[in-house]
């Protein structure tokens, strides 16, 4: 039982913290899941990245749900997801009933100035440790660096390089082995 | 009924929905603004600002608040947000007992080991994707970026603390 409520503050941070979106909670989950509580492995973190993007809706909730199950079974899902969704719940319902416009608000708008190139940063990071764990350092970081120019400049999706991986990759490895 | 018309549209939207909050936000204003008119145009954009500039991801956060603003009562969130959570709980599900079962085949195996660089150059896009002027406005914010770098890549301070630190900071610069 203990692992159930760990999971659930694990994925209430994750959901507190992630601003800006998608792979914002990038750096938070592999801060706590794979540095901190050690329940998967850098590998297999890369792994599962590769899973939740192939799914639809939130990435967020997708990743709680694989993690979750992956971590404690169907009780791990529960309490991940609901982790992951609860602050994003409670925040807006304060501000929909409560604060509308903070939008607009001076201090709010200061402190989101300072967060987003942090973000930013933020994301970058896992990107450099990353590459050098899965081996994609040198020449072999231009793959990484066109597959990113392409989605985010000429909006190819990501699931096309998903399903082009999988093909490429049994058609290089089956053949050539290790 | 109002309440099953929310969750019945969040339900389609998280389920055509690939590639997390941005992709979605279109198929969002299509139907809760143009087919369903439960929010006006200005209404949506006040939406958008508030989703992105507050915790938690933009596919919770624009549900939650449209559930709320089109009925006036924490119900309507809660069955827009249901709604979209439904499909990925089921989809993941279906995927992870899929992987599960298959993680000894060969072709999967092949699959992943191409599916690393490839993750990694997602996660840069999101990054690149974010390098906007409207986020980089001014010398301050090299600043803010440079430092948060830092902090993350060579004294390993943990995200959480980067991110209430550069909010206080920004706060003091911008305020």
């Amino acid at each position: 039982m203990k692992t159930f409520f760990e999971l659930f503050w694990v994925f209430f941070k994750i959901g507190t913290f992630t601003i800006g979106g998608g792979f914002a909670m990038l750096p938070v989950i592999r801060a706590e899941l794979v540095d901190r509580k050690k329940w998967i492995s850098e590998d297999e973190f890369l792994d599962i990245l590769a899973v939740v993007q192939s799914s639809p809706g939130p990435i967020a909730v997708n990743t709680a749900v694989f993690l979750g199950l992956r971590i404690y079974g169907f009780l791990g899902l529960i309490a991940a997801t609901f982790g992951a969704i609860l602050p994003s719940f409670v925040i807006i319902l304060m501000i929909a009933a409560l604060f509308q416009g903070i939008q607009n608000n001076p201090y709010f708008i200061a402190a989101f100035k300072g967060i987003k190139p942090a973000v930013i940063a933020l994301i970058l990071v896992p990107v450099i440790s990353l590459a050098k764990k899965a081996n994609v350092g040198g020449i072999r970081f231009l793959f990484p660096v066109g597959i990113a120019l392409s989605v985010a400049y000429a909006h190819v999706s990501p699931i096309f390089f998903i399903i082009a991986a999988m093909v490429v990759g049994n058609v290089w490895f089956g053949r050539f082995g290790k | 009924m109002i309440f099953f018309e929310l969750f019945w549209t969040f339900f389609k939207i998280g389920l055509f929905s690939f590639g997390g909050g941005y992709a979605m936000l279109a198929l969002i204003q299509n139907e809760v603004v143009r087919i369903h008119q439960w929010v006006t145009n200005s209404q949506f954009a006040d939406i958008v600002a508030v989703s992105q500039v507050t915790p938690g991801p933009i596919a919770i956060n624009a549900p939650t608040y449209i559930g709320y603003q089109s009925t006036g009562t924490i119900t309507g969130s809660f069955w827009a947000t249901f709604g979209v959570t439904l499909p990925s709980v089921l989809v993941t599900t279906i995927l992870f007992v899929f992987l599960n079962r298959f993680k000894d085949s060969p072709y999967i195996k092949n699959a992943f080991k191409a599916l690393k660089p490839t993750v990694i150059g997602l996660i840069l896009s999101a990054a690149l994707v974010l390098m906007t002027p409207d986020n980089f406005s001014g010398w301050q914010s090299f600043v803010f970026f440079a430092a948060a770098f830092a902090a993350c890549y060579k004294f390993n301070v943990s995200p959480i603390t980067l991110v209430i630190v550069s909010g206080a900071a920004g706060i003091l610069v911008y305020g």
